[in-house]
């Protein structure tokens, strides 16, 4: 099986992941985009893995995978703290922090 | 004949005293303040006396040797020794410095003695004593300098003390003026001298005046004229000869015993003792000799001129003192065959015009501090002493016999015309003209202070000065009356000085001596008759006439001095400064702040890009990625 078809499903998520990012408000949306853009990288990986006949891509593929793990803790609690004192999880409205 | 120069011994170890003793009285008082108010006055003349004993003392001693030992030099310390320079204090005594610094304690220590009546009443007395000492600190250490560098430490003494002492009632805007201009001109003189002292060591690897002095005969004869020149004008701020002479009249402002002390019997004429003291230097740069010699004589007929049409007392003193430096810088510039005679002079000068001063002086403190002199008049009986010691001054000066400004004046006008040649005949008959205007305003000073018509304010009740004024007057007087003779006549004085300044070479004078001096002479009193005669039997008005010839005008003005250094000098100085000011303020001060403000106002802007946004930072990193993206793309293919 060619590796090119792999390839491109893993750039259309990436784009599809990062328009997520890019369009949408609410918090937890751009978060699971978020999650898209790094499964598509993580199937780059696997990919490149399969065509370079070793292990290097997969073992980045579960760094990315614990990396991903360990952000989600912390940024679902930043999420949940902000939506405790502004009863809001839009991106948008978190913009106190400016010039 | 040369003059071999030993260490000091015996007496001759005190010299530090000389010098000393003065300096630490005015540390005491100035130092002391007002816990010394009470005999503050008595020990600042009790020093320069203490000074003048020591330096009579060293005087005969140096008489005691042959002419050829009467040269000591005292090694004090090293001052400076970098590298190739190397400057030592030392004091150096021969027959020149000794007589500058019998005049100096002298007349110095009579000066003090009379300030004490003069300043009795003045709250700031024990400050004056203090300045006064520390002057002539200054001016010893000035003329017993054994390097040019030491002789600049007491040149700018005796300028700052000179600048304290004309602005001692500095409470007056236009006396603290004066002083401020004085000590500015002065400075534009000091230039010239430090500029020489540099070249001296450039050219010569020494500083010191046997050094200088020794190494002038194998340096170039363009750069020894070049230092001659800038000395001449250290000497022409010094001594207020054209073009540095416009601060002399202003320096009036300060209390009369200055005005004789500092700007008529010693400081003054610093200038001529530094051309005497370079005479090693000047023997060799007969242009920079030509140059001294028109310098004086050009001033000695603008003192002249200015003195004729001054109503005050002092400022007109202050015109003839301006005109009779002129004679002996004139003189010095003539070469061995005037140094002599400047310094005779000299010190006959520092006589008669210090009893002239102190004599106005005497004649201010009986009349309210009045100085003008159409206020005087007809004083002769109500102020006897002053009027007879006045009176010796005034013959001194004019140059009648036996007078000592007879034989001294006579000399320079003899050396005059003994240059030869029309050089000879244009400085002889120029000096002559000199000595009758110094006849006519002096008979005019006479005149209108003593005879004719009494014209005194209401309030004025003229009398007679206390003995502690009158007294260092009648000093003063008979020393007017001697020294000349004594001087002069036998050559005393020529033998005295010539291991310093060199023999007299013979003169080819186209007049013989009789016909030059009876020539002078009638000239001289008929001038005086005739001043007399406008002012003594004529009336004199008791205010300033306003309507007068042009000539007139322009010497009640100095002949424009002050207007001329304004339009020359202040107001260029002025337009430079504030083109500086402009430039400053404007481009540099622009360039600093347009930079600043440039850089200011892109963060400005820039900053805007910190919307608070997540989503447009997630953009910019995603535009960013996508361009190295392609950066890498485009540089890999």
């Amino acid at each position: 099986m060619s590796p090119t078809g792999f390839l491109v499903v893993s750039a259309l998520l990436f784009v599809i992941g990062s328009i997520g990012v890019l369009v949408r408000r609410n918090a937890i949306v751009v978060f699971m985009s978020i999650e898209i853009m790094l499964n598509a990288s993580n199937l780059a990986f696997v990919t490149f893995a399969r065509m370079n006949g070793n292990l290097d891509g997969q073992v980045m593929a579960f760094f990315v995978m614990v990396v991903a793990a360990a952000e989600v803790v912390v940024g679902l609690a930043i999420i949940v703290a902000i939506f405790r004192t502004r009863r809001t999880a839009s991106v948008d409205d978190a913009n106190l922090l400016k010039y | 004949m040369s003059l071999h120069t030993t260490s000091a011994t015996g007496v001759f170890s005190l010299l530090w005293l000389v010098v000393a003793l003065p300096l630490l009285g005015a540390a005491i008082l100035l130092v002391g303040a007002r816990r010394t108010n009470r005999w503050g006055h008595l020990l600042g003349s009790l020093l320069p006396v203490v000074s003048f004993v020591l330096a009579l003392v060293m005087f005969f001693a140096l008489l005691g040797k042959d002419s050829s030992a009467r040269s000591i030099d005292q090694h004090l310390y090293t001052w400076i020794a970098v590298g190739r320079f190397h400057v030592d204090v030392g004091l150096l005594v021969d027959p020149l410095s000794i007589s500058f610094v019998l005049l100096i304690t002298g007349v110095g220590s009579l000066i003090h003695i009379y300030s004490v009546g003069y300043m009795a009443h003045d709250p700031d007395r024990r400050r004056f004593f203090g300045y006064l000492n520390l002057f002539v600190a200054s001016m010893l250490l000035l003329v017993l300098a054994d390097s040019y560098l030491t002789l600049y430490v007491g040149w700018e003494g005796v300028g700052l003390a000179s600048y304290l002492l004309i602005g001692f009632w500095n409470q007056r805007r236009d006396y603290a003026t004066a002083s401020t201009k004085a000590f500015v001109m002065n400075r534009v003189g000091d230039v010239g001298l430090s500029i020489a002292i540099m070249l001296m060591f450039a050219t010569f690897g020494t500083v010191s005046i046997g050094g200088v002095a020794a190494g002038a005969p194998h340096a170039q004869v363009g750069v020894v004229t070049a230092i001659g020149l800038l000395l001449l004008l250290g000497a022409c701020g010094k001594s207020a000869q054209i073009p540095l002479q416009a601060w002399l009249g202003d320096a009036m402002a300060g209390p009369t015993p200055v005005s004789a002390l500092i700007h008529a019997a010693t400081m003054v004429t610093a200038g001529v003792y530094l051309i005497a003291r370079s005479n090693a230097l000047f023997n060799l740069a007969p242009n920079a000799q030509l140059v001294v010699a028109i310098v004086g004589v050009a001033t000695l007929l603008f003192g002249a001129i200015i003195a004729c049409a001054k109503d005050d007392i002092k400022k007109g003193l202050a015109g003839s003192t301006m005109s009779q430096i002129g004679y002996m810088i004139m003189a010095a510039g003539f070469g061995p065959i005037g140094y002599t005679f400047a310094i005779a002079h000299l010190l006959t000068h520092g006589f008669f015009k210090a009893d002239l001063f102190l004599g106005a002086g005497s004649v201010m403190h009986g009349m309210n501090d009045e100085v003008n002199m159409r206020r005087y008049g007809g004083l002769a009986k109500v102020m006897p002493i002053t009027f007879v010691t006045f009176g010796f001054g005034y013959l001194a000066i004019i140059g009648i016999w036996p007078f000592s400004g007879f034989y001294t004046k006579d000399k320079i006008i003899e050396a005059a015309f003994a240059r030869g040649g029309t050089q000879g005949w244009i400085f002889g008959t120029l000096a002559l003209i000199g000595a009758v205007i110094t006849a006519y305003y002096m008979t005019r000073m006479m005149a209108m202070t003593f005879f004719g018509r009494k014209r005194w304010a209401h309030d004025a009740h003229p009398h007679e000065s206390g003995p502690i004024m009158t007294g260092p007057l009648l000093v003063l007087a008979a020393l007017s009356l001697v020294a000349g003779a004594f001087l002069i006549l036998g050559s005393r004085f020529a033998h005295w000085v010539a291991p310093v300044l060199g023999t007299i070479p013979e003169g080819q004078s186209p007049i013989s001596t009789v016909t030059l001096t009876v020539v002078t002479l009638v000239l001289v009193i008929v001038a005086a008759v005739a001043a007399y005669w406008r002012y003594a039997m004529q009336p004199v008005a008791d205010t300033t006439p306003v309507l007068v010839s042009p000539l007139v005008a322009a010497a009640r003005r100095d002949l424009y001095q002050d207007a001329i250094n304004e339009t020359l000098f202040m107001r260029p100085g002025q337009y430079l400064t504030r083109f500086l000011v402009f430039f400053d303020n404007r481009v540099v001060d622009g360039a600093v702040n347009g930079l600043a403000a440039l850089i200011g106002g892109i963060s400005g802007r820039t900053r805007r890009l910190q919307t608070g946004f997540a989503r447009s930072y997630a953009l910019s990193m995603l535009a960013g990625a996508a361009v190295i993206a392609l950066a890498v793309v485009l540089v890999r293919f």
